[in-house]
Parts: structure tokens; C-alpha cells; sequence
């Protein structure tokens, strides 16, 4: 059972949470300007390191907010996330 | 000065141990009758009695005995008959004696019990600044430290009361008798309210982030009430520090014929001396291959027993212990090995011979007489809990064991015997400072109390681990009698046939030869297995080798403690709309539908569900039926941009949607896949009431909050769940509209006033405000009654009431089902699996040509229009009796049935109908809607069922019933 930090709530456990997958995946601005491989990627395809992950996750049972963190998926070491990669859409 | 009945059992003057001889106690053993006193455990007691020998071994039915005094047991295991549910596989050496308690011996394998198991068992979740796993020396003096600082402690031992290794021995602290240091510590613990004591309690697991499980023992001991509520107790610990001090087993040495009863830990002999004053044998020889024996050696000299030869693998042993045994009357032999046991039930003597520096035996030998060999083969820190944490184990030389490795960013901290200190000062300078030091990181600035002077210490010179004591005659390929694992009846010939067959990992080895496989989980057996291994591979050391995973739970628990009380009516929490006693009252036969309970149908006298549901459809095709919908999803969705929003989500259009209509719609994921569906009303310009499947409110409020959240955050937007602020029941059939009339006086409800897809707020007989939409799952004329959930009884009743001489009918989702696919209505999870588009199942209409919606890019993907996906069909079976099973495969008629068979699709509902007077069902059938006409077989139970493709409308294609009869 995982200690996940809601930015709003607090530390509580994991249970309280739903997994949301690698964070910074944008929805493409025109989903028709895309390629069938470029969607593709979009839809299917997600990074898996070893080590460092920036990933979202939402507080379901608690304030049901979304929020990223970092996560080290060799040790379940979490940090919150970085500053906002993305500048515009 | 021994009593006949407990032979074995030592003079109070000699040995006190920590029993109450005040009182005797009995257990039933194989149906004789054990006596012993409160602190005795099954174990100690036998061996009180003078019984050494067990239950034979499970493969080759070798004679066997209490080998241990703790959970590593391996022989002395046992099935509990008394209590609520026997219970299998008990170790003797942990279960505490007490009246009543009813055992038989196994032979390593016990059995189920059918009977229910009726104890309770519950859980409970706390948090906590430190907890510490322990309550040796090292443990006490954390959680001594820790609590002065003034954090939150929690103390957990296995054992009724603390000390751990300390009550086996005969330490002294600070000048007095260690007993004495565990009392006061034990006091001031108790007397401090921030601390928790736990004993009789297992720490099961460490997991992430400092959580822990405890199972906690509360009947099954002398001290428990008679009858008590909670037999076990599982704690979920969240804490901030965690310290484990969870000691060390000791490790069997591996020679022929080691597993003869009357081996036994010479840690065992010792514990059984001190603890229980029991002298399980009174000529015992001791087989060591480092110090702490020496120990155990003094202990049974001091007691009257004779030691006629201590064994030691090493060349040179400290001299002062040396000297100490021969003082006190042992013989101490070096460089030797004992090479073989006698005697048939029980040792009875043993050969020895030297052994060199390399391992090999040398020519002198030696025979001593014996009814005990008490064996020591090193120590195992128990790491397990460290490294089900995620901790990283290495293997010390120095210590002869896995121990944990330096760092490994785990805040875990393993102190004392469990990290190979075992000398008393350094456990309890270790206890003191990973204490203050857990304290203090957790918020309690706080310091390591002074160690106080210890003596009767353990001893701590190097240990020469001996894995194999070679066979005087045999190689190794051929040692069948030296047991690594005794409850598996694994030898070191089974782990050399491993090798044989091109095995070299412990992991593959352990699997093969099923070593470390029972009930100690490879405690007492994993390492002795390793280093087997690593002397046949020629490895440098074990740690080249290395370990299994160790895994919890640290010790067998039932699976009821894992259940708690989430048993039978409260395995899941049960919704009930406001209705349900209506329903009840009416003889409803209930499904669940997620946690929701529906009635499925409601039979009338002896009907089945089939007559019951042909009556109930036939109602709502020819008359007046009535369902309960409270349990369908409702989301309120407000803001400006919620027109907007609709539109993206939904695959069809909502902007437009006109207040006071309604709209259905369908959603799918990104990939284009149906999510789910319902029907949307706009009440208001900015507002909309959407709902959902009953099983899908959840998720699909999930869905929506996502994208607003991570996508869409500038539109201006509100998702409310409001599933149960109403109560509503949909009204079907032609004579619906004379019903719902009669409920809603001042609602104009005639086809031109009132029309398909609208909805209306009015107020119903008895002043209940309502919202009636004209809404219909079923293909008949239907009105779906909308009220506060508070009128939910009392609309149901005047429902009831208005359509008394109409024989209104109450009907289940069972009928509603038969209703929807007879018009060829798909239920999302049932029609749909996650894999099937609108398009697929030819809802292109609800698919917009003209604005963008999540999923629509996906449905131009190749894959997605490709012309052999499955598509919704109807499937009508040649025979009309014959109802094909739901998830039934579809073959083409004249393919060959030599797997594998292609598949042309499979059915996904299937009923009986009164309306078609005949069977029909509805499937995803492979490029289906091209083949209407042609006919398919569904092999079922032996047999070919011929099926025709048709389309999945059967009944009213033209919509004609839509807007019930003709007005009259």
C-alpha cells in the first residue's frame, strides 16, 4: 500500500487513489491533423523506465482531483512533480 | 525430583523457567492426554512428558521429532481439532497450551475442514510515529528510546511476553537478572500512554512506504476469556519509522541421518531449558560449528544433564570457552564433525570424525553415546521482513549469514541479531540509538540512553559454517539421508539431481527439489540449501548464489483474518433504492447490478423466472408495466461551457438540443470503443441532466472530471453526481398514458402535447413535485417518473394505485432485457466488451458527420473500418425452443472442428420471448450485417444449434408503438 501525497489532501493511502499512467500526454490539439501512426502513438504508446517516472494519478475517494508526481518505479520513491513542462497547446 | 507425569521437567530450584507451576493444564494429542502448566507450549510440553517423536516425515515415513522452538519447525507439526474450524498445520513449538486444546500429529501435510470457520476476525488501521518489530533486547531498547522522545511506539512480538532470545539465556543487565531489566522495561512501556504493546503478534508483511501487517493472536492461549469475541485481529500499521530487530534462526547442519529424533537446535535445547525448564535429554551431545552452543552445552551441565562430547567444526574455539566446559564436565572435540546418528526412534548415539581444513573427513574417528544432539549450524538474521520491503541482502563472511546490505534508500532500520550483531551490548547500543534516531525523524528530537553494563553474554568469535558434512562412504550425488529441508523430505541428493538436469538457480533448485517450499519458508532450510549449492558449483561464497525472494507472510495466517468481517452480507456494501421494501413485499426475486440489488423479476404463486418474465414483457407489450430506475446513474452537469462540453464527449450533438428535450447518447473512450450510454435532458441553457448506466456512474464521472480537469480546464464546467437525490420509475405500454394521466392530473400527457423525447415538471396526486420525460427502453409507449428520492415509497404506491384496474405489473430487469433486445437495444457490458464501436453495432446515426468528439479520429483508424470487424446482429435459431447460451461461439456450418476453429462471432444476450413466441438472441458476428439471411452453427453441449443471421430489430421495426395507441 503505497503513501501518495493529494497536493490538497494530504499524504493518505493508495487505495483512496486511481492510477492515471504517464502525465504530460497532451490530447493533440486536432486529433485529424495526425497521421494514423502519429495517433497511434498517442493512443497506445507509453514510456516505462526503470527509474524516474512523471505520472498522474487522481484522488477518487478523497477530493477527486487529478494531480502528477514523480515516481522512481524501481523504489516507489515519490516527489512531487516537476514545474509544468508544457508552455502552450 | 521429577514428577512421573512430566519426567523431563526440571526443579523450580533448578531452573524456574517462565511457567506457573501453580496450576496444571492438559491438551489431547493423538487422543492422549498431555499435561502441563500456563507458559508451557504444545511442544515443551511433550518433551516434558518425555515424547520426542512426532508424526513420521511425509515421503519416506522416517521417524521424526521436535526439532525446534520456534516457528522453523519443521517436523513437529500438528492439526487443531478443537476450536471453532480445525485448523491445519500448526506448528507444537508455537502453539501455547492450554485446557481443551485437541490435536493430532501430521506427517508434513494436514487437511480442510469443511466445516464453516465461525471465530470472528477483524482488522483494525492505525498509525503510528515508530514501530518496532521485536521484543528481544535490541527491540525493547528502541522502542525504550524511542518512546522518552515521546513518539507514538508500537511494540510487536510473536511471543506472549518480551525478552525474545534474552528469556532463553541466563544474561544479566546492568548487575541483575535479564528478566528483571525486561520487567521494568515491559512497565514502563505499558504505563506510557503513547505506547502500544502487542504480543501474541506476527508482523506478516512490510510493505512501501512503512505499512505493515500484524496478525494479532487473541484466543488460543491461557490468558484469553472463554469465549472470546475476536479469535485473531490483523493490523494495518501505517507508520512513520519502522525498526526491526526480528532476530536470528538458527541453522540445522546438514550430516547423514540428521533428521533422527532427538536432533534438535541446540538454541531449542537451551530455550526449552530456560523457558520452559524442560531437559529434553539427559546425555546430549553438541554439534557446533561456532560459539553460542557453548551455551547451550554450559545450560544442560548446569541442570544435571550429561554432555559427553561437545563437536566443533573448528580447528581452534575460543580457549575460555573451551576451558569453561571442561570445568563443568564436557569434552570438547575440534575439527570434527558428527558423521552419523544411531538408534531407531530416537538417537541414541553418534560418529565422529575429523575434518580438515578443506572439508574432507580425516581418519580419526570417534562414537559417543547420546539421547540428544543438539546441533548448531550458525545463525540466519531474520531478514525476511527487511527484504519483502525492498531491502538488498549481502552475505557476511565474518557473521556466516545474509544480512542486510548498507544502504538502499528503505527507511526500514534492521538492528541486533537480525543485521548479525549478536552480542548483548551491541544489541541493545543498536536498539538505543535506531530509536532515538526513528524518534527523532519523526518529529521527536530526542537521544540514545546510556547501554547499560551486560555479562552472561553471547559469545561472538568467527563460526566455520560447515554445509555438508561429507558421507564416510557415499558422495555427494548419493547423500540420501542428509536432509536439508525435513518437512519436504529433501536431501542433498535431490538438490544434486537439480544440478543433473542443467538447473544452477536457487530459485529454479528451490522449485525443483521443493526445499524451503513448507511451512518455514526457507527460515531454517534456505540458507543451508544455498550453501549445498554453493559448494557443488564451486562458488566463492553463498553470496554468490544468493536467496530466494522472500515473501509474505512471515508466518502461515488462515485466510478468514484476511477476510475480517467483509464475510457474507457484508462482503460488499448493498445499495437499495427507496423502493426495496416494496419490492421485497412483492415477492422480487433481486440481482445484484454492482452493488446495487434490482429485482430481477417478481413471480406470482409458483412461476418460474421464465413464466414470470414472458407475464411481466407481455404486460408492458399489451398493457401497463412498471420498473424501478432509481439505480440509473444521474449527473448534473452545469456552466456555460457544458453545451460544449457535451459535444465533445457524447458522439452525437447536445449544443443544439432544445430545453426541455431529451437526447440519447453515446460516449467512447479515445480508442473509439463504447464507454457507455443514456439519455441527457437540457433543463436549462446551461444545464443538463445526464444519465448513465447503473454500473457505469462511477466511471463515467471519473471520464468527465479527466478530461475537464487535465484537458479542458478552461471551459466552464460542474459535474454533480445526483444518482441518489431521485427516486423514478418507468411507466410501459399502451395503457402507460392512462396511468401516468392519473398520476399527473395537470399534465397534458396525449401524443400531441406531450411528445416522444420531451419532459415536463408537474406535480403527481398527494402534492409530490415531479419530472416526467417520455423516454423508452422497451420500443412501447413509456413515461419515466422522476421525484425527489424521499417519494420514492410514495410514488411507487400511487403508481400502483393508478394503474390498479389496468393490472399493472412490476417487472425486472430480467424482462426490461427481453424488452430492449427484442427492438434491438444494446446494453453497454453485455452487447459491448471494450473492443466493439457505434459503428460496429450500426449506431452510425448517433455518430455526428459534423463536429469532433473523443474517438471519432480512432473510428478512421485502418483497423476500425475494416469490413470483417464483428457487427450486431439478431440470431434467430432454426429450432424456436432452443435458447443458446450467452457467450456462445459462432462456426461457420461446413468448417473442419480440428482446433483451432475459426470463430464467426458469439452471442451476447439471449432470451425467450412472449412477443415473438419463440427464442431469439443478439451476437457480433464477423462482417455480419452482409450476411443477414445466411445461417451459422453454434456448437453447444455436443451438439450443432443452427442460427440464422437476421437483423437485430425483431419487433416493431417501423416504430409504430412508440406513441401508444390511438388516442381514445
Amino acid at each position: 500500500m503505497l503513501l501518495v501525497r493529494c497536493p490538497w489532501c494530504g499524504d493518505r493511502d493508495e487505495a483512496e487513489f486511481r492510477y492515471g499512467g504517464q502525465a504530460d500526454v497532451d490530447y493533440p490539439a486536432d486529433p485529424h491533423q495526425l497521421d494514423d501512426a502519429a495517433w497511434g502513438e498517442y493512443l497506445f504508446v507509453r514510456a516505462n523506465p526503470l527509474g524516474s517516472f512523471n505520472e498522474r494519478w487522481v484522488h477518487t475517494a478523497g477530493c477527486r482531483r487529478w494531480f502528477s508526481l514523480v515516481r522512481d518505479t524501481a523504489t516507489n520513491e515519490m516527489s512531487p512533480d516537476i514545474p509544468r513542462r508544457r508552455e502552450s497547446r | 525430583m521429577m514428577s512421573s507425569s512430566n519426567p523431563n521437567r526440571l526443579n523450580a530450584s533448578v531452573r524456574p523457567g517462565r511457567i506457573d507451576r501453580t496450576r496444571t493444564i492438559h491438551a489431547t494429542v493423538d487422543g492422549r492426554a498431555v499435561p502441563g502448566r500456563p507458559g508451557d507450549t504444545l511442544a515443551s510440553a511433550m518433551l516434558a512428558g518425555g515424547d520426542i517423536e512426532v508424526g513420521p516425515s511425509i515421503q519416506r515415513g522416517r521417524p521424526r521429532g521436535v526439532f525446534s522452538a520456534d516457528c522453523t519447525e519443521p517436523n513437529a507439526l500438528v492439526q487443531r481439532l478443537d476450536g471453532d474450524c480445525p485448523e491445519p498445520m500448526l506448528p507444537a513449538t508455537e502453539i501455547e497450551l492450554q485446557d481443551g486444546l485437541r490435536v493430532e500429529t501430521l506427517s508434513g501435510v494436514g487437511w480442510l475442514s469443511e466445516q464453516r470457520d465461525t471465530a470472528g476476525y477483524d482488522k483494525k488501521f492505525v498509525h503510528s510515529d515508530v514501530v518496532v518489530v521485536g521484543a528481544g533486547p535490541a527491540g525493547i531498547a528502541a522502542s525504550l528510546a524511542a518512546a522518552r522522545g515521546g513518539a507514538r511506539v508500537m511494540l510487536v512480538d510473536q511471543h506472549r511476553e518480551l525478552g525474545g532470545m534474552l528469556l532463553d539465556g541466563q544474561a544479566h543487565i546492568a548487575g541483575h537478572p535479564a528478566t528483571e531489566w525486561i520487567g521494568r522495561a515491559a512497565r514502563e512501556l505499558a504505563e506510557n500512554e503513547q505506547v502500544r504493546v502487542l504480543t501474541r503478534a506476527t508482523a506478516l508483511g512490510c510493505y512501501d512506504h512503512n505499512y505493515l501487517l500484524i496478525a494479532e493472536r487473541r484466543a488460543d492461549h491461557p490468558d484469553a476469556p472463554p469465549s472470546p469475541t475476536i479469535r485473531q485481529r490483523l493490523w494495518h500499521v501505517r507508520a512513520k519509522q519502522v525498526v526491526l530487530a526480528t532476530g536470528a534462526h538458527e541453522r540445522p547442519l546438514v550430516f547423514a541421518d540428521n533428521d533422527r529424533p532427538g536432533v534438535m537446535l541446540a538454541s531449542a535445547v537451551r530455550s526449552y531449558l530456560n523457558r520452559h525448564a524442560v531437559l529434553p535429554g539427559r546425555e546430549a551431545v553438541v554439534f557446533t560449528t561456532s560459539d553460542s552452543a557453548y551455551s547451550t552445552a554450559l545450560d544442560l551441565l548446569g541442570t544435571g544433564a550429561r554432555v559427553p562430547a561437545i563437536v566443533d567444526t573448528r580447528p581452534e574455539p575460543p580457549t575460555r570457552l573451551v576451558e569453561q566446559v571442561r570445568a563443568a564436565g564436557a569434552h570438547v572435540v575440534t575439527s570434527a564433525a558428527v558423521v552419523a546418528t544411531g538408534g531407531e526412534h530416537r538417537v541414541s548415539g553418534v560418529r565422529v570424525r575429523g575434518i580438515d581444513g578443506n572439508g574432507s573427513l580425516t581418519e580419526w574417528s570417534a562414537e559417543f553415546p547420546c539421547d540428544l544432539l543438539a546441533v548448531c549450524g550458525g545463525w540466519n538474521p531474520a531478514v525476511q521482513l527487511f527484504a519483502q520491503s525492498g531491502g538488498a541482502v549481502r552475505w557476511d563472511p565474518v557473521v556466516a549469514g545474509f544480512v542486510p546490505s548498507g544502504a538502499g534508500g528503505r527507511s526500514a532500520r534492521v538492528v541486533g541479531a537480525a543485521r548479525g550483531t549478536y552480542d548483548l551490548a551491541g544489541c541493545l547500543a543498536q536498539g538505543f540509538a535506531s530509536g532515538a534516531e526513528a524518534a527523532t525523524l519523526s518529529g521527536f528530537r530526542t537521544a540514545p540512553p546510556p547501554v547499560p553494563q551486560v555479562d552472561g553474554d553471547r559469545q561472538a568469535s568467527r563460526p566455520r559454517p560447515v554445509w555438508l558434512v561429507p558421507d564416510e562412504s557415499r558422495s555427494p550425488e548419493e547423500c540420501t539421508e542428509h536432509f536439508v529441508d525435513q518437512q519436504r523430505d529433501a536431501t542433498v541428493a535431490d538438490i544434486h539431481h537439480a544440478l543433473g538436469t542443467g538447473m544452477r538457480s536457487v530459485q529454479h533448485v528451490k522449485r525443483y527439489t521443493t526445499i524451503s517450499t513448507g511451512l518455514e519458508q526457507g527460515k531454517s532450510s534456505g540458507v543451508n540449501a544455498v550453501g549445498v549449492l554453493a559448494d557443488a558449483l564451486s562458488a566463492g561464497s553463498p553470496g554468490e548464489v544468493g536467496t530466494t525472494t522472500f515473501r509474505p507472510p512471515y508466518t502461515p495466517v488462515p485466510l478468514a483474518l484476511f477476510a475480517g468481517r467483509t464475510t457474507g452480507r457484508l462482503y460488499d456494501p448493498v445499495r437499495t433504492t427507496p423502493m426495496h421494501r416494496q419490492h421485497v413485499e412483492a415477492g422480487a426475486v433481486f440481482e445484484d447490478v454492482g452493488q446495487w440489488k434490482r429485482p430481477r423479476y417478481y413471480p406470482r404463486g409458483n412461476e418460474d423466472m421464465h413464466a414470470a418474465v414472458l407475464r411481466e414483457c407481455s404486460a408492458a407489450r399489451t398493457g401497463v408495466a412498471v420498473q424501478d430506475v432509481s439505480t440509473l446513474g444521474r449527473i448534473e452537469i452545469v456552466g456555460s461551457d457544458a453545451p460544449e462540453f457535451l459535444d465533445r464527449i457524447y458522439t452525437n450533438g447536445f449544443a443544439k438540443l432544445a430545453v426541455g428535450k431529451a437526447r440519447y447518447g453515446m460516449m467512447c473512450g479515445a480508442d473509439g470503443m463504447v464507454l457507455d450510454d443514456g439519455v441527457s435532458m437540457r433543463l436549462a441553457e446551461d444545464r443538463y441532466l445526464m444519465s448513465t448506466t447503473t454500473g457505469g456512474a462511477a466511471k463515467v464521472l471519473d471520464w468527465l472530471e479527466e478530461w475537464l480537469q487535465t484537458e479542458w480546464p478552461e471551459l466552464d464546467v460542474y459535474c454533480t453526481s445526483v444518482t441518489e437525490q431521485w427516486a423514478a420509475v418507468a411507466v410501459v405500454g399502451p395503457d402507460s398514458r392512462t396511468v401516468v394521466g392519473r398520476l399527473a392530473p395537470d399534465l397534458d400527457v396525449s401524443a400531441e402535447s406531450f411528445g416522444f423525447m420531451r419532459f415536463h415538471e408537474t406535480v403527481l396526486v398527494g402534492g409530490i413535485p415531479a419530472r416526467i420525460s417520455r423516454v423508452s427502453f422497451s420500443g412501447e409507449l413509456a413515461f419515466e417518473v422522476n421525484v425527489a428520492r424521499w417519494y420514492g415509497q410514495a410514488l411507487w404506491e400511487a403508481t400502483m394505485t393508478a394503474g390498479s384496474d389496468l393490472d399493472i405489473t412490476p417487472y425486472g430487469t430480467e424482462a426490461m432485457h427481453v424488452l430492449r433486445a427484442e427492438k434491438g437495444f444494446v446494453i453497454v457490458g453485455q452487447d459491448t466488451d471494450g473492443t466493439v464501436t457505434p459503428v460496429d453495432l450500426g449506431m452510425d446515426w448517433a455518430v455526428s458527420k459534423h463536429k469532433d468528439f473523443i474517438g471519432k479520429r480512432s473510428l478512421s483508424r485502418p483497423d476500425l473500418v475494416r469490413q470483417d470487424r464483428v457487427q450486431l446482429v439478431g440470431l434467430l435459431p432454426t429450432d424456436t425452443t432452443t435458447l443458446l447460451p450467452e457467450g456462445a461461439h459462432l462456426v461457420e456450418p461446413d468448417v473442419s472442428r480440428r482446433p483451432p476453429v475459426p470463430m464467426a462471432g458469439h452471442v451476447t444476450s439471449s432470451y425467450h420471448s412472449a412477443a415473438l413466441e419463440r427464442t431469439f438472441a443478439l451476437g457480433l458476428i464477423s462482417g455480419g450485417r452482409q450476411r443477414i439471411g445466411e445461417v451459422l452453427c453454434a456448437p453447444v453441449g455436443g451438439r450443432d444449434v443452427e442460427v440464422e443471421i437476421t437483423s437485430p430489430v425483431f419487433y416493431d421495426p417501423e416504430g409504430a408503438r412508440r406513441d401508444g395507441p390511438e388516442q381514445g
